[in-house]
C-alpha cells in the first residue's frame, strides 16, 4: 500500500488570519473601526465583480451598490432570483432571545463551534453570532414575510442540535423568502444604475495581474461569447460543490468551477473533504434519478424516527408493526436530544440501521467497485407522524408541515398522513471551500469569497439554519465593511484587452472549450458524472477508510483520463449549449474529487460529518484527535497531476473549551 | 413504460421551429418529467444528435426556472388536483404509450431562446420598476418594533410564494403577466413596511408590465388555475384597487 505522503506535501503553516487583537467581543467593532474608509465620491470610480446572486452574492452586490460602488454581478441562471439559496426550507438562526430561553450571542457561538466539532475558527463564528440579530431586522425591513404569532410578533422554532428556539422561518420556504428579499434590494440597485446584472453568464477563469485578482473571464451562455471583464476587486459567492456526488440535494447547476479556477490560480482550498450529509431526504428510487429532495429538518420536531426491531418486518406495511416491535433508535441511544440530534449523528445512525439490514422501502442493488460484487439493501428509515397527528390533530400538523407533506406525496406517490414517510441521508452542503482570512479575503490579494463558497464558519459539520445566516452575514454586513479597506488603495491601473494576463486567461478558456468540443468520444458527460459521484459517495461519503480513499484516488485519475479522451460533447460553442456547460463543470469536479479524497485520507480522525472508520470510540461514535488535527487543512495547487501542498492553519480555542462532543 | 413525445425544436430566436417526434423507452413512473427528458437527451447525445434544451435548476418546485407547456397545459396536468411545476410532475401522471406534446411558454414578452427555453427577463424589469422596499443594509430598526397583524402577514405570505415561473403568462390567452405582478403588489402592500411606497409601486410596476409587451388582464382566470403556488385571483383585485387609489395619491 502506498503511504499518504505519496499523495501530498506539507508546506508552511498559516499563522495569521488577520483578526484584530483584543477580547472576542470587541474584535469586530475594532476591525470595522480600523478598516480604511472610501469617501462616497471616490466609490463611484471603483468597480467590484461579484460572481453569484444567492444570499451571499445578492446581498453583497446590493449592499456594495447601495454604498455607491460600481458592481458587476453574475449568475448562470436566467434571473438572480433563482440562485440555489432559494431552495432552503427550514429556517435561519439568530440570537434574538425572543423566547427568553437564555439564548445569547455567546450561546449561538458556542453551539456553532460545538456543532462543527471544534474545527471552525472562533473569531469568525463569534462575529457570525454577533451580527445574526441584525440580519432579522434587515430582512423584516425588506418585507420578508417570516412566520408570525397572533400578537403580530415573529415566531421561532428549534432546529437539530440545539436546545433553544432561535430559528426564524417562513413556512417551509425560508430560503425563497430571504432570497427574494435580497433580490429585490439587488433589482433596486439595478434600477439605480449601481449594479449591472449579467444573467446566463458563467465565470470560467480568474484574471490575476501582479499578484492581484483583477477580473474574470465569462461565457455568455446564450451566444457563447467569451469575454474578459476587469475591476478593482473580485468576490466569489458561487455556492457549494456538493454536486461532485452527482446525487445531492443541490440544484442541478451548482458547481465548483469558479472556486476551482481560482484554486488553480493559487487560492488555497480549505477542508475540501468536509461534506454535510443531511439525514432527512427522500430515498433514491432508481438509476435514472437526477437529484435528491430534502425534507426539511423541521420535521424532526414532531416526527419520530424508527425502523423495525426485526429485519423480517422490513417488508411489512409499517402500520401493522406493533409498537413494541419498533426501534426508535435515536430516542433510545440519545435520550437527551432524541430525534433532534445533529445531522451527522442522525445520518450515521440511519446508515447503521440499514447496514444492519433493518432499513425499509424498496431494496436497491449496491455494487462494490473494488470487488465488482453486488448486494441488495433497503436504504430508508421511517419518519412517523402518527403520534403527532394523535397529539396535535391532523389540521395542526397540516398547518405546520402541509407543503412538505404535499411535496413528499408528489414525489413518492404515497400519502404521508396515512403511512410514515421514508427518509435516508443525502449529500447536502459542503463546509469546505476557498480559504479566507477574517476579512473574507482569500490568500490571493483582492479575491474575496463569501457564503458556502468559503470554508470559514461551520467546521466539520454545519448546524441547521446556519448557512442562510452566514450567507446574509457575509453579504450584508461583513464583506461590505472589510472590502473598503482594500479598495481604499484603488483604483488600480486600468487593464486593456491586450494585457498579457487578460489575453492568457481568455486563451485558456477558449482552448479548453475547443478541446472539449473536439474530443467527440462515445461516453456522455452525465455518465462520467454519475460514475464519479458513485465513487465519491462510496469512499468519501458517510464513512471513509484509508484503503477506500486510496482506491478512489486511483479510480478518479483513470476516470479523468478517460473523460479527456472519450467524452462526447455535442453542438458548438457559439450556441446555447447545455452539454458544453455541464462538460466544463464535470471536468472540474474530476479534479476536485481527487483533492477531496486526498484531504479525507490525510485526516486520520473522525470529525463531524467526516467519519473515519479507523477512528471511533468503543460505542461507535466519532473520535477526534485534537493533538494531531486541530487545524484547517488549506491546500495549494501545484499543477495538474502534481502533489498538492498542505498548509495548516492551527485552530486556537480561547473562549470555548474543547470537549469530545456528546449528545447522549 | 413507453412515451411518444412531440417536442418543439427551434435552434434559436431567429429561426423557425417545428414539432419533432421521439420515442422514449424504459420510462419509470417514479421519474419526473424532466428525468424522462434527461433519458431522451442521453440517448440523443450517444447518437450524436443535439439534445433538447430546457431550463431547470432546483428540480424541487421552488426556483421557478423550469416550465414547458405539456399537452396544452402550462407545467402539464398532474394526477393530483393541485397544479405543480414541470420538475415536480411525475410520469405516473401519464399512461403507458401516451403521446405527449411539449412546447415552450408562448407569449410575446417571452421570446424563445432555443427549443423549450424562453427569455423571462421581463419579470426582473417589472421588479426593477418598484417591486421592493427601499431600505439600505445596516439601517433597519429592531424587527419587533413593527408588529404585523397575523391575518395580513399571512395574506402577504400567500402572495409572496410566487416563484416567477411564468406559467400564468403562458396560460393566459392575452399573454398577461398580471398574476405575477399582482402577487408582488399584494405581498408588499399587506405589510407595514410596504406602506410608504405602496401607491407609487403599483403605478410604476403596472406601467413596466405594459411596456414589456404583456397583454392586459380580462379576468379569464386561466393564470391562477395553472399556478403551481396557487396565487389567488383576488391578488389581481387587490392590484386593481391599489391602482385606482394610486390615481388620487402622490
Ligand atoms: C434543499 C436545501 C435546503 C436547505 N435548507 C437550509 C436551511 O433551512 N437553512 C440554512 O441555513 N441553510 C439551508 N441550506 C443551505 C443553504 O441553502 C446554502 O448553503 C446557501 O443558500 C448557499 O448560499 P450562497 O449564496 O453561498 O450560494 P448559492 O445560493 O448557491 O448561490 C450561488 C450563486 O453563484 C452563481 N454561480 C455559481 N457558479 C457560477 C459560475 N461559475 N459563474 C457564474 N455564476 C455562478 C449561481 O448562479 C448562484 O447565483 C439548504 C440547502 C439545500 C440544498
Ligand atoms: S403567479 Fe404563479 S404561475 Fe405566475 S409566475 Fe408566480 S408562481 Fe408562476
Ligand atoms: S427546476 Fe426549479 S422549479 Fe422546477
Amino acid at each position: 500500500m502506498s503511504t499518504n505522503t505519496d499523495f501530498f506535501e506539507v508546506g508552511a503553516d498559516i499563522r495569521d488570519t488577520k483578526a484584530p487583537a483584543g477580547p472576542i467581543e470587541r474584535k469586530w467593532s475594532t476591525r470595522k473601526f480600523e478598516a480604511k474608509l472610501v469617501n462616497p465620491a471616490n466609490r463611484r470610480k471603483l468597480s467590484v465583480i461579484v460572481v453569484g446572486t444567492g444570499l451571499a452574492g445578492g446581498a453583497a452586490a446590493a449592499t456594495l451598490g447601495e454604498a455607491g460602488y460600481n458592481v458587476l454581478n453574475y449568475c448562470y441562471q436566467d434571473s438572480p432570483r433563482r440562485a440555489h439559496s432559494i431552495a432552503a426550507q427550514g429556517g435561519i438562526n439568530a440570537a434574538k432571545n425572543y423566547r427568553n430561553d437564555n439564548d445569547s450571542t455567546m450561546r449561538l457561538f458556542y453551539d456553532t463551534v460545538k456543532g462543527g466539532d471544534y474545527r471552525a475558527r472562533e473569531t469568525n463564528v463569534y462575529r457570525l453570532a454577533e451580527v445574526s440579530a441584525n440580519i432579522i431586522d434587515q430582512c423584516v425591513a425588506q418585507g420578508v414575510p417570516f412566520a408570525r404569532e397572533y400578537g403580530g410578533l415573529l415566531d421561532n422554532r428549534s432546529f437539530g442540535g440545539v436546545q433553544v428556539q432561535r430559528t426564524f422561518y417562513a413556512r417551509g420556504q425560508t430560503g425563497q423568502q430571504l432570497l427574494i428579499g435580497a433580490y429585490q434590494s439587488l433589482e433596486r440597485q439595478v434600477a439605480a444604475g449601481t449594479v449591472q446584472m449579467f444573467t446566463r453568464h458563467e465565470m470560467l477563469e480568474l484574471i490575476m495581474v501582479d499578484g492581484r485578482a483583477r477580473g474574470i473571464v465569462t461565457r455568455n451562455m446564450v451566444t457563447g461569447a467569451i469575454e474578459a471583464v476587469t475591476a478593482d476587486a473580485v468576490v466569489l459567492a458561487t455556492g457549494g460543490y456538493g454536486n461532485v456526488f452527482f446525487l445531492s440535494t443541490n440544484a442541478m447547476g451548482c458547481n465548483v468551477t469558479a472556486a476551482w479556477r481560482a484554486h488553480r490560480k493559487g487560492a488555497y482550498f480549505g477542508n475540501p473533504c468536509y461534506t454535510q450529509i443531511h439525514p432527512t431526504c427522500i430515498p433514491v428510487h432508481g438509476e435514472t434519478q437526477s437529484k435528491l429532495t430534502l425534507m426539511s429538518e423541521s420535521l424532526r420536531n414532531d416526527g419520530r424516527i424508527w425502523v423495525p426491531k426485526n429485519a423480517e418486518d422490513c417488508e411489512k406495511d409499517p402500520r401493522l408493526i406493533a409498537e413494541e416491535d419498533r426501534d426508535y433508535y435515536l430516542e433510545r441511544i440519545y435520550p437527551a436530544f432524541g430525534n433532534l440530534v445533529p445531522r451527522d449523528i442522525a445520518s450515521r445512525q440511519a446508515k447503521n440501521m440499514c447496514d444492519e439490514g433493518r432499513g425499509v422501502g424498496p431494496a436497491v442493488e449496491e455494487v462494490n467497485h473494488r470487488t465488482g460484487e453486488t448486494q441488495s439493501r433497503r436504504r430508508g428509515v421511517y419518519l412517523d407522524f402518527a403520534s403527532a397527528i394523535e397529539r396535535l390533530g391532523r389540521d395542526a400538523v397540516e398547518k405546520k408541515y402541509g407543503n412538505l407533506f404535499d411535496m413528499y406525496a408528489q414525489i413518492t406517490g404515497e400519502n404521508p398522513y396515512e403511512t410514515p414517510m421514508r427518509i435516508y441521508p443525502a449529500v447536502h452542503y459542503t463546509m469546505g471551500g476557498l480559504w479566507v482570512d477574517y476579512d473574507l479575503q482569500s490568500n490571493l490579494t483582492g479575491l474575496y469569497v463569501t457564503g458556502e463558497a468559503n470554508f470559514s464558519d461551520h467546521g466539520a459539520n454545519r448546524l441547521g439554519a446556519s448557512a442562510l445566516m452566514q450567507g446574509l452575514a457575509d453579504g450584508y454586513f461583513v464583506l461590505p465593511n472589510t472590502i473598503n479597506d482594500y479598495l481604499a488603495a484603488a483604483p488600480f491601473e486600468p487593464l486593456g484587452e491586450d494585457h498579457p494576463a487578460v489575453v492568457e486567461a481568455i486563451t485558456s478558456v477558449k482552448d479548453r472549450v475547443d478541446r472539449l468540443l473536439s474530443i467527440n468520444g462515445t461516453r456522455t458527460v452525465d455518465s462520467f458524472h454519475k460514475e464519479l459521484g458513485n465513487i465519491m459517495w462510496e469512499y468519501c461519503g458517510m464513512e471513509r477508510t484509508e484503503e477506500g480513499l486510496q482506491f478512489a484516488i486511483g479510480r478518479i485519475r483513470e476516470l479523468r483520463e478517460e473523460f479527456w479522451s472519450n467524452v462526447k460533447v455535442t453542438g458548438a460553442n457559439e450556441d446555447f449549449n447545455q452539454t458544453l456547460e455541464r462538460a466544463g463543470r464535470v471536468a472540474d469536479f474530476l479534479e476536485l474529487g481527487e483533492l477531496m479524497c486526498v484531504d479525507a485520507l490525510h485526516r486520520r480522525e473522525s470529525c463531524g460529518g467526516h467519519f473515519r472508520a479507523e477512528s471511533q470510540t468503543e460505542d461507535g461514535e466519532a473520535l477526534r484527535h485534537d493533538d494531531e488535527f486541530l487545524y484547517v487543512g488549506a491546500w495549494e495547487f501545484t499543477g495538474a497531476g502534481n502533489r498538492p501542498i498542505l498548509h495548516k492553519e492551527p485552530l486556537e480555542y480561547e473562549y470555548i473549551e474543547l470537549k469530545q462532543r456528546s449528545y447522549k | 413504460m413507453i412515451i411518444n413525445l412531440r417536442v418543439w425544436r427551434q435552434p434559436n430566436a431567429q429561426s423557425a421551429g417545428k414539432m419533432v417526434s421521439y420515442r422514449v423507452e424504459d420510462v419509470s413512473e417514479d421519474m419526473s418529467f424532466l428525468e424522462m427528458l434527461d433519458l431522451l437527451n442521453e440517448d440523443l447525445t450517444v447518437k450524436g444528435e443535439e439534445p433538447i434544451a430546457f431550463d431547470h435548476d432546483c428540480r424541487e418546485g421552488i426556483c421557478g426556472m423550469c416550465g414547458v407547456v405539456i399537452n396544452g397545459a402550462a407545467h402539464g396536468r398532474s394526477a393530483s388536483p393541485v397544479p405543480t411545476t414541470t420538475c415536480q410532475l411525475h410520469m405516473r401522471s401519464f399512461a403507458d404509450g401516451a403521446t405527449i406534446d411539449v412546447e415552450p411558454w408562448r407569449a410575446g414578452a417571452f421570446p424563445v431562446i432555443k427549443d423549450l427555453v424562453v427569455d423571462r427577463t421581463a419579470f426582473d424589469r417589472i421588479i426593477q420598476a418598484g417591486g421592493f422596499i427601499s431600505v439600505n443594509a445596516g439601517s433597519a430598526p429592531e424587527a419587533h418594533s413593527v408588529p404585523a397583524p397575523k391575518a395580513e402577514a399571512d395574506r402577504a405570505f400567500d402572495a409572496a410564494t410566487c416563484i416567477g415561473c411564468g406559467a400564468c403568462v403562458a396560460a393566459c390567452p392575452n399573454g398577461s403577466g398580471m398574476l405575477f405582478t399582482a402577487a408582488k403588489i399584494t405581498h408588499l402592500a399587506m405589510l407595514p413596511q410596504g406602506q410608504p411606497e405602496r401607491y407609487s409601486r403599483v403605478r410604476t410596476m403596472v406601467a413596466q408590465h405594459d411596456e414589456e409587451g404583456f397583454g392586459g388582464c380580462t379576468n379569464i382566470g386561466e393564470c391562477s388555475a395553472v399556478c403551481p403556488k396557487q396565487i389567488p385571483l383576488d391578488t389581481i383585485s387587490q392590484l386593481n384597487r391599489d391602482l385606482m387609489k394610486s390615481l388620487f395619491k402622490r
